[in-house]
């Protein structure tokens, strides 16, 4: 039974790892390669630390399964060594994991800065945001400048709205301000690897860029109501001139009053 | 000492000795009563939360039925519904069992359990120090209860407080933004308030009695770790929770007396007049979680000094490194205050308070690391002993570098901006709350189960409980972190209503069934508990050859706990030490005095 139990700690691990390791051939994995380039950066340091915990991850498990098989394999009659520790020792796995897990505080910085901190915002998403996305219960309401205008604070009368579709030129970064018009909200774009809560009384400033034209999927990640899971919305990343044609087809339809001139009624 | 009175004076009223009690015996097993119970009640909410992602908006096996055999009616309580699970009963499902779990299970079982019947025994005290408030610090538990009762009715029966147990505003702070919690979520926070109370209480009493109260010889490094554990936590609790309180009360104003702490201005919530506001939520945030990050070290510090203690003991080996352990509880305990924001790095919080909090949750890594490597060094040369104790505190160890591992990606921000509120956190938390402080707990029991009663819990039937519930475990959270990395957010009533999460269906169901196992494994532990308690094998002193001060008293203690007042000679760690094999043994009692030095000097001259 000693044995066996041994054996179990060896097991587990090597099982865990398996799983680990097929998880990407059955689909258990990320939903998609990033799909922005600072997405690309952050799926790069999450690969940088899956190396460093699973080398840890291995190296501990099975320390922990020598150990247990090692006193396994005694006979009744051996004793326990008689150590209270060793100071080497515990300099030794106090200073080396202190060095790598500060490499890996520091090494995360700048990506975090790129994402959020306004001065390090690529030029265009520095100023001139492209649209407003207000998290409400349970929807996302895009509010766009009139095309050839630029996104004021407050609204304006011929600004543009849409709800749960948000457009997107591609190729550029684009900056969007972010608010919530109820309670607190999450902006949850998981194939550009972005999040960021919506605060009620706050207008946070986020940019992503998607070299793709295509659909991605936005989705709220913060506890809003009884309705949280209900807020899907997609962003639709679209060539330039696509683009403006949408925002022109946009403020026509909106400014469209109902006054049909010379078509007959057929339904 | 307090007073010299002679033990076993009266006979105590039944009341006075089981309800009523100001023994902190009895006081430590009325808390395990009850949180065991309230784990039942945790595990029966989280099975419901498992049905709603395996088999969304299906009717619940029993409970489904249940409900409407209660009312009488013939209909269930979401008749409108056909007996499934709603969006806000949902809600409430997740909100509700995080608090009993948290609030109800963990936090109390750790140190009102174990630390109430632990300190004074361990340090050789003959009670705690305040042992009314003690007492009042277990009563105060259950308006706590009830209040947490209340709240599953107080809104009508489909949904209680809905705003998750970290209660987040404006969710949880206008009545309007979640109407079909109505007045449950005030009642929850009463009941919040109520907990802390009952900590607080028991915090004062553990750090007196630590520092006042220990016998004669027992110095402060001669405390077992499980001391020096339930002492940080004392001092942890003590420092954060007003915070807690404070904050707390601030919501229960905002709801009730119109006050407006975390309320920004000019929103219009749910079609309700706009708010007058001039507040900020994440002030809340802050608050909360200056609270709540501690109380994740609360929540594992007493089991990390438990398992030291056992795994000691079942590899009758000293442990390994019992300064470092002691250092690196205190450094996490310092740093478990200046990490709280790396709960909030999406939060939308100043940038550059995301790279300091980053630094220093990285930095906290390090001490469970230290700690971790001791204890598989206290492991390497031991002898061990293969028994639910040893397994369980094995798993422990195991777990524990899982869930720690897991937990740097989280520490670091730019991943986190990925895995935030997905499932990950939630495997994350599962195998540190769980994996690691749970099998603790399960060790402890079985540890000091005969301290408590007089007699063994079966060995056999603890084993098959490990076994089914260590595999049962890992099935239903392993999965968890995949389901992260596949972007599955937390809290979701039915996550398939995104077609690019439908094929994670399949692996939910899988843990699910999981998870079943797993409850049902739980009743092998309460039967084992319960039934030993009458039908157990005597157990002597001393059951195991440890060397605690509590293994010198009888089993179970009088009152007063010990027949001679004891006096400490030496650490609790000496097992195998050569002392002990001059006695013939590979344990050593804190009470054993050392050989008189000439006899000794004498007996050494003349052996050579």
């Amino acid at each position: 039974m000693k044995k066996f139990w041994a054996l179990f700690f060896f097991f587990w691990p090597t099982l865990a790892i398996v799983v680990c390791c097929i998880a990407p051939s059955q689909n258990w994995w990320f939903p998609s390669e990033a799909m922005s380039p600072l997405g690309k950066e952050i799926d790069g340091l999450f690969y940088l630390i899956l190396v460093i915990v699973t080398i840890t991850f291995i190296g501990t498990q099975y320390a922990l399964g020598w150990v247990l098989w090692q006193s396994a394999r005694q006979d009744d009659a051996a004793k326990a060594e008689f150590s209270h520790g060793s100071h080497t020792l515990e300099l030794i796995w106090t200073i080396v994991p202190a060095f790598i897990l500060l490499f890996i505080a520091l090494y995360q910085m700048d990506v975090w800065m790129k994402f959020r901190v306004q001065a390090k915002f690529p030029d265009e998403a520095k100023n001139a945001p492209v649209v407003e996305v207000t998290a409400r219960q349970f929807e996302w309401r895009m509010r766009y400048p009139a095309p050839g205008k630029l996104l004021q604070l407050n609204p304006q009368p011929d600004d543009l709205y849409t709800v749960n579709e948000m457009h997107v030129p591609v190729g550029r970064p684009v900056r969007f301000n972010l608010r919530s018009g109820d309670v607190q909200h999450a902006f949850f774009a998981p194939q550009l690897r972005v999040k960021q809560d919506a605060v009620p009384g706050l207008m946070i400033p986020i940019w992503f860029e998607i070299p793709k034209p295509g659909k991605y999927e936005l989705l709220c990640a913060e506890l809003c109501g009884w309705g949280h899971y209900k807020m899907r919305a997609t962003i639709y990343a679209e060539p330039e001139n696509i683009y403006h044609e949408y925002l022109e087809a946009l403020q026509q339809e909106q400014n469209f009053d109902g006054v049909v001139p010379d078509t007959e009624e057929d339904e | 000492m307090v007073d010299d009175h002679t033990h076993d004076h009266h006979e105590q009223s039944f009341v006075q000795k089981y309800v009523f009690s100001t023994d902190h015996k009895m006081i430590g097993i009325q808390f395990l009563f009850t949180t065991l119970f309230m784990l039942l009640v945790g595990g029966a909410l989280a099975l419901a939360v498992r049905w709603q992602l395996a088999f969304p908006w299906t009717k619940m096996p029993i409970i489904g039925d249940l409900f409407g055999l209660i009312s009488g009616s013939g209909a269930s309580i979401f008749a409108g519904e056909g007996g499934q699970i709603s969006p806000e009963f949902y809600t409430m499902l997740f909100t509700m069992h995080a608090s009993v779990m948290i609030f109800l299970v963990i936090i109390p079982i750790l140190a009102g359990a174990f630390g109430n019947f632990l300190i004074p025994l361990q340090i050789g005290a003959d009670d705690m120090a305040f042992p009314i408030l003690n007492m009042l610090s277990y009563w105060f538990m259950w308006p706590a209860i009830a209040c947490f009762g209340i709240s599953f009715f107080a809104g009508g029966v489909t949904a209680g407080p809905g705003s998750g147990w970290t209660s987040y505003p404006l969710l949880a702070d206008l009545m309007q933004a979640a109407p079909n919690s109505g007045a449950g979520q005030t009642w929850w926070l009463m009941g919040l308030t109520l907990v802390g109370v009952s900590s607080m209480m028991g915090s004062i009493n553990y750090m007196t009695t630590i520092i006042n109260m220990r016998a004669p010889g027992m110095t402060l490094f001669r405390m077992p770790l499980t001391i020096w554990s339930m002492f940080i936590t004392a001092i942890l609790q003590s420092f954060a929770l007003p915070v807690l309180t404070a904050a707390g009360f601030m919501q229960v104003t905002d709801r009730l007396l119109g006050t407006v702490f975390f309320i920004p201005s000019d929103l219009i919530v749910n079609n309700a007049e706009p708010t007058i506001g001039g507040g900020q939520p994440l002030l809340w945030q802050h608050l909360f979680w200056f609270y709540s990050h501690p109380a994740v070290y609360i929540m594992l510090l007493p089991a990390m000094g438990m398992i030291s203690d056992m795994l000691s003991c079942m590899c009758r080996k000293p442990i390994f490194g019992y300064k470092p352990m002691i250092y690196s509880m205190a450094s996490i305990a310092g740093l478990g205050f200046i990490v709280w924001g790396h709960h909030m790095f999406t939060s939308g919080m100043n940038p550059a308070l995301g790279m300091s909090f980053m630094t220093s949750t990285m930095m906290i890594a390090l001490p469970s690391a230290i700690k971790t490597f001791n204890w598989i060094g206290t492991i390497w040369g031991g002898k061990v002993q293969f028994n639910t104790v040893f397994l369980n505190c094995a798993a422990f160890v195991s777990m524990f570098i899982v869930g720690g591992l897991s937990g740097i990606f989280m520490a670091a921000v730019p991943v986190d901006i990925y895995f935030h509120d997905t499932y990950f956190i939630v495997a994350h938390f599962h195998y540190v709350l769980f994996g690691s402080t749970l099998f603790g707990v399960f060790a402890a029991i079985h540890f000091w189960f005969p301290k408590m009663f007089g007699r063994m819990m079966s060995d056999k039937i603890g084993q098959l409980h490990f076994l089914v519930t260590f595999i049962s475990f890992n099935g239903t959270f392993f999965p968890m972190h995949l389901l992260g990395i596949a972007g599955m957010p937390r809290r979701y009533a039915d996550p398939y209503l995104h077609p690019w999460l439908e094929h994670l269906k399949p692996m939910n169901q899988f843990m699910t069934y999981c998870a079943i196992i797993m409850g049902l494994a739980q009743l092998l532990l309460i039967g084992n508990f319960l039934i030993s308690i009458f039908k157990g094998k005597k157990a002597g002193r001393n059951p195991w050859g440890a060397n605690g001060l509590e293994w010198s008293a009888p089993s179970p203690p009088g009152h007063g706990n010990f027949d001679v007042p004891p006096v400490c000679y030496r650490t609790p760690y000496e097992y195998s030490s050569p002392e002990a094999e001059m006695l013939d043994q590979d344990y050593i009692l804190q009470t054993e005095p050392p050989p008189r030095q000439t006899a000794a000097e004498q007996k050494g001259s003349a052996d050579e």
